[in-house]
């Protein structure tokens, strides 16, 4: 680590974030506020997410030299990393950025042009894209000095970071996480538990920090914290009306995911959680007609929560709930500080994508149930193969047990070249006919 | 008298339906869309009012359905196809529990509930493989007519494979078994099982619940008819004129619609 990118770094951090926050803020409140129709009012700690999030990106940019950089999945034991004083970066979460930007189908198109398949998933796309061009709608994304995977999302983020470990000639470590088909095993728990351990030596040589047992402790009470309370977060939508929608969420996620093992991810919830109790102690609806209530299952369109945010309230319908935000609260309750290898290699490889398609049957079957839902919509994404896999059975399933309406839209996460306006319209407004009493 | 139409803007033709109080059918017409959706529904709308010997003024309400629906600025409503097939597949078949839909481009089955409610429905929308813009172009390519693929294929003797339902690759496919000199009638047989596996697996998405109906164009095609029931093991309704179920389903909404609103 040089002295000269640290002092930068610091001079960033104390003077240079607060001052652009300060900008924006100045900035924010020349906008006029109107009451919006469908909408209930803003949440107030939106604007500290985009802080959060906006500070985040900015110090990203002078991190390298000042702190070891790792480059991280969003299914990784980041909390592990945290004791080594990493700054992390999400590929992902600067995916659902280019989508949400509109940027992807350039990225995504630069990274076939150098070969990649268009069946390949448009996040690694996008950041492959971004590796070739330099064009991020993030400014400039801090050059790594570690990769940090783990399989329990997907297969392939391994060769994703494999390309990236090739270009960036630097280490790759990864969390390989047994798929589990009925039962998680023994042997199971004690290969991942064995990896996590084996993963100290060369975290310590990267990062020239020596490994501390309580500041691991402390980053993994965190982390479950953050987590926990993230669930909790979610568990306000039980309420009729909802004081959020999954599209809120889809940008409320970005901490857990992003910035899971850090106070500030914790902080923040511990704060929105308190906003969220008051409006339903208030009975405030995210969705000022919320008629039905309805759950989403895979990742967010990025490039059309606007849109289908808009649409779906038109029609005094609310997500209340999503297979997919729920992931990061779902297993968190494994979490053991007694015995903290084990219990992080069991919390990591339970999530959904890792798990057999009976999990995910019976997880939908009580999310149905404790968030009262109407209808589902399933997105199909070309991207995400483990998610996809499997929904058409999932909406027979369901159809069967619950009587639960659905319809299935295809398209993709970032990639709106997969993406039809007029095919999913039609299919939409076939599903809302169907929901009509 | 009180008149409901339902215009229905597909892909390749354009069809409208004028009912009556009592949900008789009093005209039916099947234009080809062409280029302008508008113009297309505003043209079949005059040729069934003709066929009614109706003016414009007795029309109560009109309810646009498909693809082209919301560029028909004098309907009332847009419903999607989805709703209008099962009303007019249950209006005409009132046992029918699943509606197989294939037409120009995109092909549906759609799980009906009681009072012809759509309960669920899976789509094909992504190509147009296994569709009516399918068969045109392999007749083209046979020398049928659109209308001869039928007897023709019930005339085969054996059946050929054919691997793809993506119409330019069975179109390569066709070429090389003629030129193997294949039989005409066992290729046409092969393109319709063909079709027929394809659309068997959004069917068996659905389910099969109650009667089985058919409705879009390629129900005038007995081959395919055929080769369907074969795979769900009972008799399938079909209308005579089966292209027109998705504009009557549609004007028996907007009469519907109509009495709702009083």
């Amino acid at each position: 680590m040089s002295f000269a990118a640290a002092m930068r770094y610091r001079f960033m951090k104390d003077l240079g974030a607060p001052a652009l926050m300060a900008a924006r803020r100045a900035m924010r409140k020349k906008r006029p506020s109107r009451p919006d129709p469908l909408f209930g009012p803003p949440l107030k700690s939106l604007a500290r997410l985009k802080e959060i999030m906006m500070r985040h990106y900015f110090l990203a940019r002078y991190a390298p030299g000042a702190h070891p950089v790792a480059w991280v999945t969003s299914g990784a034991p980041v909390e592990l990393l945290r004791v080594f004083g990493f700054y992390t970066f999400y590929p992902e979460n600067h995916g659902a950025m280019c989508g949400a930007a509109h940027m992807a189908p350039e990225l995504c198109q630069a990274a076939e042009d150098h070969g990649y398949s268009q069946d390949l998933c448009s996040y690694a796309r996008c950041d492959l894209g971004h590796y070739f061009t330099g064009k991020s709608p993030a400014g400039q994304l801090p050059k790594p000095d570690l990769l940090f995977a783990s399989n329990n999302i997907c297969q392939t983020v391994t060769y994703w970071f494999k390309a990236l470990a090739h270009y960036y000639d630097i280490p790759l470590i990864l969390f390989d996480t047994p798929f589990n088909f009925d039962q998680i095993t023994e042997s199971d728990l004690r290969y991942m538990a064995g990896q996590l351990e084996e993963m100290i030596t060369p975290l310590q040589r990267i990062s020239g920090v020596k490994f501390d047992q309580a500041k691991f402790l402390a980053s993994l009470e965190l982390g479950r914290a953050t987590s926990e309370t993230w669930g909790q977060v979610l568990q306000t939508m039980r309420h009729r009306p909802s004081p959020l929608t999954i599209f809120d969420t889809f940008f409320h996620m970005a901490p857990v995911v992003s910035l899971r093992g850090l106070p500030v991810a914790y902080d923040y919830y511990q704060t929105l959680l308190e906003e969220l109790r008051d409006r339903v102690a208030r009975g405030i609806g995210a969705v000022k007609l919320e008629r039905k209530r309805l759950m989403w299952d895979n990742i967010a369109m990025w490039y059309k929560v606007r849109d289908f945010s808009n649409l779906f309230a038109e029609h005094g319908m609310n997500f209340v709930v999503a297979t997919y935000t729920n992931a990061w609260a779902e297993t968190i309750q494994y979490l053991d500080p007694d015995d903290p290898f084990r219990s992080l290699a069991k919390t990591y490889s339970l999530v959904i994508l890792n798990n057999n398609l009976d999990h995910r049957l019976s997880l939908m079957e009580r999310l149905i149930a404790d968030y009262q839902v109407d209808g589902l919509v399933i997105h199909s994404a070309r991207s995400c193969k483990p998610y996809s896999v499997g929904q058409y059975d999932l909406k027979r399933l369901l159809m069967e047990r619950l009587a639960i309406p659905s319809v299935v839209i295809e398209a993709d996460i970032t990639d709106s070249r997969a993406y039809s306006e007029e095919q999913t319209r039609t299919r939409l407004e076939a599903f809302f006919e169907a929901l009509e009493d | 008298m009180s008149l409901f139409a339902g215009i229905d803007i597909g892909s390749l033709s354009t069809e409208a339906v004028i009912i009556d109080q009592q949900a008789a059918m009093v005209a039916a017409v099947i234009l080809p869309t062409e280029a302008h959706s508008t113009k297309a529904a505003e043209t079949a709308l005059e040729a069934a009012l003709e066929q009614a010997g109706a003016r414009r003024p007795e029309l109560a309400r009109i309810v646009a359905t498909g693809y082209g629906r919301v560029s028909v600025p004098f309907a009332h409503k847009a419903v999607t196809e989805i709703t209008c097939h099962g009303a007019g597949a249950h209006h005409l078949f009132p046992g029918t529990g699943t509606v197989i839909d294939i037409g120009g481009q995109d092909s549906k089955v759609i799980r009906l509930g009681p009072g012809g409610k759509v309960v669920d429905f899976t789509m094909n929308d992504k190509c147009a493989a296994g569709t009516g813009r399918f068969l045109e172009v392999m007749a083209a390519k046979l020398g049928a007519g659109l209308d001869e693929l039928g007897p023709l294929s019930r005339a085969a003797r054996r059946e050929v494979a054919i691997s793809s339902v993506c119409t330019v690759f069975a179109e390569s496919e066709v070429v090389s078994l003629v030129a193997r000199n294949e039989p005409r009638e066992d290729i046409i047989r092969g393109l319709h099982r063909a079709i027929v596996n394809r659309v068997w697996s959004m069917v068996r998405a659905v389910g099969v619940e109650g009667q089985v109906t058919m409705t879009g164009g390629v129900a005038k095609n007995s081959g395919v008819v055929e080769l369907l029931e074969e795979k769900v093991g009972q008799p399938i309704n079909v209308y005579r004129e089966p292209q027109i179920v998705g504009a009557l389903g549609a004007a028996l909404l907007a009469r519907d619609q109509a009495r709702a609103l009083g």
